[in-house]
């Protein structure tokens, strides 16, 4: 047995051990954090909630919206009049992406109308800015959205406006249409949404 | 430290007080402490008016603690109950109302203090070197509480917590790739729901207030490390008192300036309780008249706006149309509108630190500047119909709402007050700074 020198010390040594024990202590947190940054996932139960809803639509008014909730979001059902109809053909210049190309809706529903049906519009209320509801807006120039509003949807929190197709105007802060979460036809009077249906 | 020899420091008592506080200076550094923050701490003579916020926003600290910690027995964070155990505060809970309306108030009252402070700091150049460090934990610490105030602003549950805390949580949401993850990560939920309020009140009573305290400490130790600035900007360690060995225009913090910040207080306290007992809602600013409505995921009020200290940013946000189909440009520059705050100490190229001797360039930007705070700050609160549309003839910004184009317009000026400043403080007229302080 060699006696222990204090004086001989080994910088190099001493230098690399210093930084392997960070490096292996800085594994060490990282691989703590996983379970409290997963923690703060949705759980389980949270995942699990969301099954489909399905709403009568026999006793809907021409130009009526219901709200309906789907997966915590609110989702609206208009049965639109055949002139609201005729107006979005006509918004065309107007609009951003009148052809829907840059937005979210099932194939069943991008067409002009974006609807399977053509009186009857499907929508997830929901402003692809920023989470805020729209406000429906379906009389004809308002005094306080202007003299040419075809009638549509007009976000209270940022000013977005959007068409009597959920289609958003040019220039405002929404970059996207409002996104159309699939849904289906059960019979002629029921509307069932399910974001897990092929939209048929 | 341990192993070296403290010189003994006479107690400012005598008789039995006295040798209670010998024991514990044995053990515990009570005297320096004392010295060297309060009663040796040498400050500029000439401190002014502006001085009072830095102590004040302290103040609004520990009032907030306070009274947040009481609120706490009362309140349920549950989505459920929230909303009832608020309402159970302000009238079954003995004296709720009260602890309510201060801690409501103190929040305003808080960015109020830390505003005018930051004001100081932009007028006399209390950020310039050697005092970078003091000014970017300012910084963090103004970022902390705009994320306090945030978090704790959802804890009533009512409309305006809520579709507030959507259109804030939105915002991460709008980041390239990662965007959506984020922002269900932050949530807990695919929206905001029991989960988020749960980790909000987290956020608000525990996580928050630890880091705003230890930074809150930062800054002061950073701030007695270097010594205060003064309304002249000049430094008065230049000039010592040889007999005395202490700055000749300097002088001890306790008791001068702790009897100055109390007069400070007193003013400010009956301001506070002007407010609390006749205006604690402040006519739908301090507290919002949707958030008497409990929460409803599936209906937006019809005006939604964010609480007045947040308006100036709010309407930088609103101003930015989406570009590529992304949202995220107002978001980028609603964030750069904060962190450029953090790059003023190296965009400025002046000579001297305070505006008395700033040529009239600075002087109009500053002014420009404020104005343009301001103004964005109303905006933010109404809507961007609220002066009408530009007519449909004029090319470019035809058919665009007033508001909206004025809102631009200022954002370019807030942000060429910083990015500008490189330039304009560099070829300034500047004055000549004075040897010693003046009044």
């Amino acid at each position: 047995m060699s006696a222990i020198v204090l004086n001989e010390i080994d910088p190099k040594k001493r230098r690399a051990l210093v930084i392997g024990g960070c490096a292996v202590g800085g594994v060490a947190v990282a691989a703590t954090a996983v379970p409290f940054v997963g923690s703060m996932f949705p759980s389980e139960r949270a995942k699990a909630a969301g099954a489909a809803v399905e709403w009568p639509i026999d006793k809907l008014e021409p130009g009526q919206l219901v709200t309906v909730e789907y997966r915590g979001a609110p989702h609206w059902i208009i049965r639109r009049t055949p002139e609201m109809v005729a107006q979005l053909a006509k918004n065309d210049a107007l609009l951003a992406d009148p052809a829907s190309d840059g937005s979210k809706q099932p194939a069943s529903a991008k067409n002009p109308n974006r609807s399977i049906k053509p009186e009857i519009f499907v929508v997830k209320g929901v402003c692809t800015h920023l989470g805020c509801s729209p406000t429906y807006r379906k009389e004809l120039a308002p005094a306080d959205l202007g003299a040419d509003w075809p009638g549509g949807f007009f976000c209270p929190c940022h000013q977005s406006k959007f068409d009597m197709a959920g289609r958003v105007f040019k220039g405002m802060p929404a970059p996207k249409n409002l996104e159309i979460t699939a849904y289906r036809f059960e019979g002629d009077n029921v509307v069932v949404i399910d974001a897990d249906s092929k939209g048929a | 430290m341990a192993n070296t020899v403290k010189e003994p420091i006479a107690p400012p008592v005598s008789g039995p007080i006295g040798q209670v506080i010998v024991w514990v200076d044995a053990r515990f550094p009570l005297m320096s402490l004392w010295k060297g923050h309060l009663a040796e701490y040498y400050a500029p003579k000439n401190f002014n008016f502006w001085y009072y916020f830095g102590s004040l926003a302290m103040l609004v600290l520990v009032m907030q603690i306070v009274t947040g910690i009481f609120l706490t027995m009362n309140y349920k964070p549950d989505a459920k109950y929230a909303f009832a155990s608020v309402e159970y505060i302000m009238r079954d809970v003995h004296w709720g109302w009260l602890i309510r309306y201060m801690h409501s108030t103190g929040a305003s009252m808080f960015f109020l203090v830390v505003y005018l402070h930051m004001m100081r700091g932009l007028m006399y150049g209390s950020d310039r070197k050697p005092r970078e460090l003091i000014w970017i934990f300012g910084c963090l610490i103004y970022l902390t509480l705009m994320a306090e105030a945030f978090f704790g602003y959802l804890l009533p549950w009512g409309q305006m917590s809520y579709w507030g805390a959507q259109v804030i949580i939105n915002l991460f949401a709008a980041v390239p790739f990662i965007g959506e993850d984020l922002a269900v990560w932050i949530r807990g939920d695919y929206n905001i729901g029991d989960a988020t309020l749960n980790r909000f009140f987290a956020f608000h009573v525990i996580a928050l207030p630890l880091v705003l305290l230890g930074l809150v400490a930062a800054h002061i130790m950073a701030l007695h490390e270097v010594g205060s600035n003064n309304p002249d900007g000049v430094d008065i360690k230049k000039h010592i008192d040889p007999k005395t060995g202490t700055p000749k225009d300097g002088i001890p913090f306790h008791p001068y300036y702790t009897v100055k910040d109390v007069v400070g207080v007193v003013v400010f306290l009956a301001l506070f309780s002007a407010i609390v007992f006749f205006a604690p809602e402040m006519g739908g600013y301090f507290l919002e008249k949707p958030n008497f409505v409990q929460a409803d995921p599936l209906q937006t009020p019809a005006h939604i706006a964010p609480v007045w200290y947040f308006t100036p940013f709010y309407a930088m946000l609103r101003a930015v149309p989406s570009f590529f189909g992304s949202a995220f440009w107002g978001v980028a520059v609603m964030g750069a509108a904060t962190l450029i705050l953090f790059a003023l100490p190296w965009l400025d190229r002046g000579k001297v630190r305070s505006i008395r001797y700033r040529g009239p360039i600075y002087k109009w930007f500053l002014g420009a500047f404020v104005v343009s705070f301001i103004i964005l700050g109303y905006l933010g609160v109404v809507p961007t119909t609220v002066w009408g549309q530009i007519p449909n003839a004029l090319p470019i910004i035809g058919g665009v709402d007033t508001a909206t184009v004025v809102s631009r317009i200022l954002t370019a000026v807030y942000f060429a007050f910083f990015l500008l400043m490189p330039w304009y403080t560099k070829i300034d007229k500047e004055l000549p700074e004075p040897e010693r302080v003046t009044y």
